[in-house]
Order: C-alpha cells, then structure tokens, then sequence
C-alpha cells in the first residue's frame, strides 16, 4: 500500500530529494543519555539539550535530536511524555502558553529559531503544523488553503492563488472530492477530508518541515490509511515530524522513531531498528505493551 | 421473610419515581407562576393603556370669519399668524348652544374644546388663506375630561360636586353626541408629538426621539470601546495582578447601582466638563458608563467560546496574533458581542434613574433635533405621566410603557435571533 504512489509532484527549490549517502563525516555527537544516533548527516533542523518548563513543572528534559531532510522521524511513547510539548518547541507554538519555559538551542538550517532576530511569524511558514482535532477554519475550503498564501503575500494575482489552491489540494490528495465544493465550508467536510484540508492549508504556503501531532487519532481506520498514505508522498517534498499514539503507525509512515519517556528522550534510531531490536529496556517494554 | 435485591431495588423506585413526579410538578408550579405574572403585567398595562390610542374628537362647523382673521384684507402671514383664531371656535360653539347666556357657563362651554384645537385652525388658515370667508366642518381634539366621560372614566351616578363634569357639561356633551358630533378617532398626536400640559396633546414622540438619540450615543461609545476592552484584556493582556484587578473592577461596576452612574455624570460631564443639562449626549455617555461591563463581560464570554484550536490553526499557519484575532476569533465572537450589546442596550433603554440626575426629567415640549437639544427619554416620560394628576394621563402612561415594552421585545427578540442565527456548533 505504501511506497507505491508515485504522485506527481512539483518540485521545490528549497529540497532536494537525494537522500544524503552514509556519511563517514565526523560529526559532533551531542552530549546526551539518549541510547542511538541521535544526529543526522544533513539536519534541516537540530535540537541540542532542549529543556521544557510549565511553570515550576519540567516537561522535558535535556533532549537532543536532528531531523534530516525528506525524512519522516516519529515520536512515541507513553502519554504524558512529552511528545506535543517538544513538538510545539520546533515552531515555537509554546509561546502561546505563558507558564511554557524553553531553554536549550533549535535550530533549522543553521539559524536559531529561539534567537531575538527570528520572527515567529516566518518560522511558522517555514515549519508548518497539523493539529490532533482537524481544525479548519469555519471559512469555504478555498479560503482554508488560501489563508496562508494570503497573509504571507505568496500570490499576487487571483489567478497565482487558484493555482496554489489547486497544487496544495492536488498535493494533499483532495482536490478530486472538493473540487466542485470549493466555496462550502470546510467544517462540512467529513473527519478525514477536514484533516487532509489541513495539510493543505500548511503546504499552500510550502514549508520546509510539517509538524503533525497524533494526526489520526479523531479519525477512522480508512480515512488513517489514506493519511498514511499521503504522509508518505509528502515525503518527497518536505520533512515531516509526527506524534503518533500508533506503534504500527509509526511503523508504517516513518524512517527514524524517537522514544520518549517522562520527558526524556530515551532511544531514537532507524524505525526498523527500533520495532525489532531496541537497545533500551523501558523502550522494549513499551512497545511489548508493558505499559502505554 | 427476606427481601431479594430486586426487592430492595423495587421500593427504592417507587421513591425514587415519587421524587422525580414531585420535582417535576414543583417546576411545573414555578413556571406557571412565572407565566401568571407575566401575563397579569401585560393584560393589566393593555387594559390600562389601549383606550390612549383613541381620542375623542369635536365636529365643529367653524366660520372663517373674515372681520377677525383679517379685518383689513391684507392676507399678510404676520397677521394671518396673530389672529385670534380662540374667537372663532368660542363664537362656534356659542352658535351651536344658544341657550348659554351666563358668563362662567360660557367659559366652561369653551372648556369642552382642547386648546390644540385654535392651532389646528391657525394652520389651516396659513396653509391656505382661501379658506377666510368660508365655513368649513372641522373635526378638533376635544378637552381631555370629554374624552374621559365618553370613554365611560367617568361615573354620572357620582354626586355632582366629586365629579369633574357638571351636571350642565355632561347634558351638552350629551347634546353633541347625540347629534353624531362627537367620535372617538385614532389618537395620531399621542404618536408624533412631544409632551404637554394638556393629555389630549402630549405625545411620546419626543421621548422617543430622545430615547433614540441616547441610545445612539451609548451604542457608539460601548461597542467598540466595549469590545477593544474585551480583546484587549482575553487575547493580549498577560495575566497578572493589573489585569485581575481590571477583571474584579469591571465585574464590580456590572453590579454598581445605576443611579450612582448618574451621580457620576452629574458631576463629572455637567458640573466639571460643563456639558449641556438635559442632553441626549449626557445621557449617552452616563449609559455607556453603566453599559460598557454589560458589553465587555459578553464580548469576553464570547471570545472565551472560540474554541482554542482554531487560534491553533492560525498562529500554526504564521498568522500573527492581531491577524489571528481579526481575521478568525473577532467574525466567530462578533454574533454573541452583539448579542451582548443589544442586551445592554435593551437596559439602558429603560433605564430612567442615572438620567433624573442630568436633568432629563424636565418638561419638554418640542421634539428634539440633535443630541445636544434638551430632551428626555421613554421610561423618564412614563415616570413624568405616572406623577401627573389628569385620569386621563392615566391611560397615557400605560400606552407608553406598552411602546418601550414593545421596543424591549423588539431587542431582545434580535438578540434571541443572531444567537439562533449565527450558533456554531464545534
Ligand atoms: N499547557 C500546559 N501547562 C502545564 N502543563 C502542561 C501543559 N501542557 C502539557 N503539560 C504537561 O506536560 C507534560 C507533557 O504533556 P504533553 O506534551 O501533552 O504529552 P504527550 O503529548 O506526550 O501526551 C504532561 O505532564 C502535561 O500534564
Ligand atoms: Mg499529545
């Protein structure tokens, strides 16, 4: 079912799809606990001793990890972990809540987004994000996807914004069933179609990396497989970082599988790796279904 | 003899059952309360007030005397203008009773007609100075207590000294009647014009406009300061002790007595800003006062109801907070602020306390034509009728809490609408 879907896609200047050969570099291993390879050999984005604090309560504690180009890196573990606290660090969505505390160093393609010089609003343009709940805006499913394009000024004329409409839903995998539906409201849309109209509405303004957070979770088992699905397309493209709940999720859908565990990042390695051979006790434990 | 669990359960269900029966027809009682009182207001002011949209009036064959009008045939207006038109209409009336020799009767025969009436003869003149010379049948508002007697206010079986009408009033009012000259007619005054000393004259349109040029006022400073304050406060302001001493203020001032409002007015906007007694834009700004808590505590419950995954989606997608706000949050939270307002505004149109002490309360004739004229409002010349000692104010004072009573349904029902209307559902 996967892998076979060779979608035509337009290509984006800003990737490349090679995936980079096994590099003999040195690279400069991070100081961490954390049990696998956390770097990559071309990060588009890396982590280094991330702490998260709500309030006096920390959340995550010292966590390191790369996040290569055209890759799909997935996190697990138990609830309460951690997972949507540390995803959110990566487009700085933890601002919006005020006891949330950063410290550490983010960074996507060498610049610190946590830096005074960065501004929130490019970065969120740049790492996208799909939410849990499908979230679409109580506007027409045209306005969904334009919404982006039109506030970061991506399109000048009517005609460049169809057209962005059009690719991102094409890309998205929907345009087929809403294409005559274009102007009723997005909410109208069932479950699945709500949350691949909100990958639509992140890709419209062509990110560099899309955050998904349990994505499938409010969804049915046909309307995940065709997620799934596109996840794996998308791949092609952008990087993709996902929360999953699903062990076979990750399994199906992602390259690299990170394992947090209150709030640490306990082992992270190639996904088939992980699911036949992990090297940590509690990650064996978890994925046996000791506990979850 | 043991009880089986089924038993047990058995009897507790029957109680349980009893409970629930006796709740029910305890609210059932409540609501018909409720109900009953409703509908005693409403059938007690209807009753009290209907008869006011109806007002007797005089057929009079009035003689447009040249030698009064205008002895010396100028037709000029200024003369035209300061006739003495009460002439025509006493010489009328004495025509039609012959028999009223003496001098205090005459003038109680006089009584009988409205003073309205010599206007309505002084405008037909101006309008069309052809009419001099003429004889025309002219319907005029009779004297209120006419109109009280024709419409049964006033007991003939009393001893003649407590009524109001004598004997000899009530036989020529009976006089005219039986000759078809008297007739109840739709009471157009009571609906264009201002107040007056006379109940056959004195209208709520003043009042109304009043009322409407108040509540323009307020809705024009209480929305938007209203609802700034309330995206300020839920989407911008950070949380701590400024801003929760702002919210226990604002919850504060919800509760605040509404005549103290208008203490406040009184000494801020008149004595200290020197603003207009009387004025419409006083009562405004007093109103916004005591409506802006009304509208800020609704636009913040408002805002609270979006749900946070739509900013999510916004702030997710590199909207910036004010892009987030007025692009999504304000169009989804705008049904229940206005909601809110109208609601306010529905309270500030009854509101007659915090106005007595800007001096709305006084006696105005003329309509006003501005925010700045001296006027007064609805509830205030409901408040003004209901002091007056005439029966026939009476009724008047109930016809006119049934129009503010119409205009608050009004309100209330738009507001009852745009919640239906616009309701989202997540
Ligand atoms: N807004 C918040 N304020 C305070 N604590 C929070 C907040 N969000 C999450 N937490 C806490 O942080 C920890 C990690 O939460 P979260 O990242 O949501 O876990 P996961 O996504 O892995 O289930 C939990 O203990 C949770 O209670
Ligand atoms: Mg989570």
């Amino acid at each position: 079912m996967l892998n076979q879907k060779q979608a035509v896609l337009l290509e984006s200047p800003a990737q490349t799809n090679d995936v980079p050969p096994p590099a003999p570099a040195k690279i400069q291993e991070p100081d961490t606990k954390t049990v696998g390879r956390v770097t990559v050999d071309k990060p588009i984005m890396t982590t280094r001793n991330v702490d998260v604090y709500y309030g006096e309560k920390q959340a995550i504690i010292d966590v390191s990890i790369d996040i290569a180009y055209n890759e799909v890196l997935s996190m697990i573990g138990p609830s309460g972990c951690g997972k949507s606290t540390f995803l959110r660090c990566l487009n700085r969505m933890n601002d919006t809540i005020e006891s949330a505390r950063v410290t550490g160093k983010i960074e996507l393609e060498g610049h610190d987004i946590y830096d005074k010089k960065t501004d929130v609003v490019t970065l969120r343009a740049r790492v996208g994000m799909v939410f849990q709940k499908p979230n679409p805006f109580p506007k027409s499913v045209y306005e969904n996807v334009a919404y982006g394009p039109r506030i970061h000024g991506l399109a000048r004329k009517q005609a460049e914004l169809d057209e962005i409409v059009q690719t991102s839903l094409q890309r998205a995998g929907l345009w087929e069933e809403v294409k005559d539906r274009l102007s009723e409201p997005g909410t109208g849309l069932s479950g699945g179609q709500q949350q691949r109209l909100c990958i639509a509405r992140s890709i419209a303004v062509n990110p560099d990396i899309i955050l998904m957070d349990e994505p499938c979770s409010a969804l049915d088992p046909i309307a995940t497989a065709r997620i799934e699905e596109l996840i794996d397309e998308l791949r092609q493209n952008y990087s993709i970082v996902i929360v999953t709940h699903s062990m076979q999720q990750a399994a199906r859908v992602s390259q690299r599988t990170a394992y947090f565990h209150l709030g640490d990042l306990i082992e992270v390695g190639e996904t088939s790796t992980i699911f036949t051979n992990p090297q940590e006790k509690l990650t064996e434990d978890y994925l046996t279904g000791r506990f979850g | 003899m043991t009880m089986t669990t089924a038993d047990k359960i058995q009897a507790n269900l029957n109680k349980r059952y009893a409970a629930e029966r006796r709740f029910r027809s305890y609210g059932l009682v409540s609501v018909a309360i409720g109900l009953a009182a409703l509908l005693f207001l409403f059938l007690s002011i209807i009753g009290k007030g209907y008869t006011a949209f109806q007002q007797t009036y005089v057929k009079l064959d009035v003689q447009f005397d040249a030698a009064i009008i205008d002895p010396q045939r100028t037709r000029d207006p200024q003369t035209l203008a300061r006739a003495d038109y009460g002439k025509l209409i006493k010489k009328t009336m004495r025509e039609r009773f012959p028999d009223v020799k003496n001098r205090r009767d005459k003038r109680k025969l006089y009584k009988l007609i409205s003073p309205g009436a010599v206007y309505m003869i002084q405008d037909m003149v101006r309008n069309d100075p052809r009419l001099i010379g003429t004889t025309q049948t002219v319907w005029v508002p009779a004297d209120d207590d006419v109109d009280m007697l024709i419409k049964g206010y006033i007991n003939r079986d009393e001893p003649e000294s407590a009524r109001r009408l004598k004997d000899k009033e009530i036989a020529w009012i009976d006089s005219l009647a039986a000759t078809s000259s008297l007739e109840k007619r739709f009471n157009k005054t009571f609906f264009t014009a201002g107040d007056s000393r006379e109940p056959e004259l004195a209208g709520i349109w003043g009042a109304v406009v009043g009322s409407f040029y108040t509540l323009v006022v307020t809705l024009v400073l209480s929305f938007p300061i209203g609802v700034a304050t309330a995206v300020y406060l839920e989407e911008f302001a950070p949380t701590n002790r400024w801003t929760d001493l702002i919210e226990v203020n604002i919850n504060n001032l919800a509760a605040v007595p509404s005549i103290v409002f208008g203490l406040l007015g009184l000494s801020v906007f008149l004595n200290f800003m020197a603003l207009p007694r009387s004025a419409p834009l006083v009562g405004g700004l007093v109103l916004s006062l005591m409506t802006l808590p009304t509208v800020i505590i609704a636009s913040r419950a408002s805002l609270q109801s979006v749900p946070p995954s739509i900013r999510e989606g916004a702030l997710g997608m590199g909207a910036s907070q004010m892009q987030m706000v007025a692009h999504h949050v304000l169009p989804l939270a705008m049904p229940g602020m206005l909601t809110g307002t109208i609601i306010g505004m529905a309270r500030a149109l009854g509101e007659s306390a915090p106005l007595l002490m800007i001096g709305m309360v006084a006696f105005i004739v003329n309509v006003p034509e501005g925010p700045l004229d001296p006027s007064t409002v609805l509830p205030v010349q409901i408040y003004l009728w209901a002091d007056t000692p005439e029966r026939a104010f009476v009724e008047r004072t109930s016809a006119a809490t049934l129009v503010l009573l119409a205009f608050l349904v009004v309100m209330n029902g738009a507001a009852v609408w745009l919640r239906k209307r616009f309701e989202q559902r997540w």
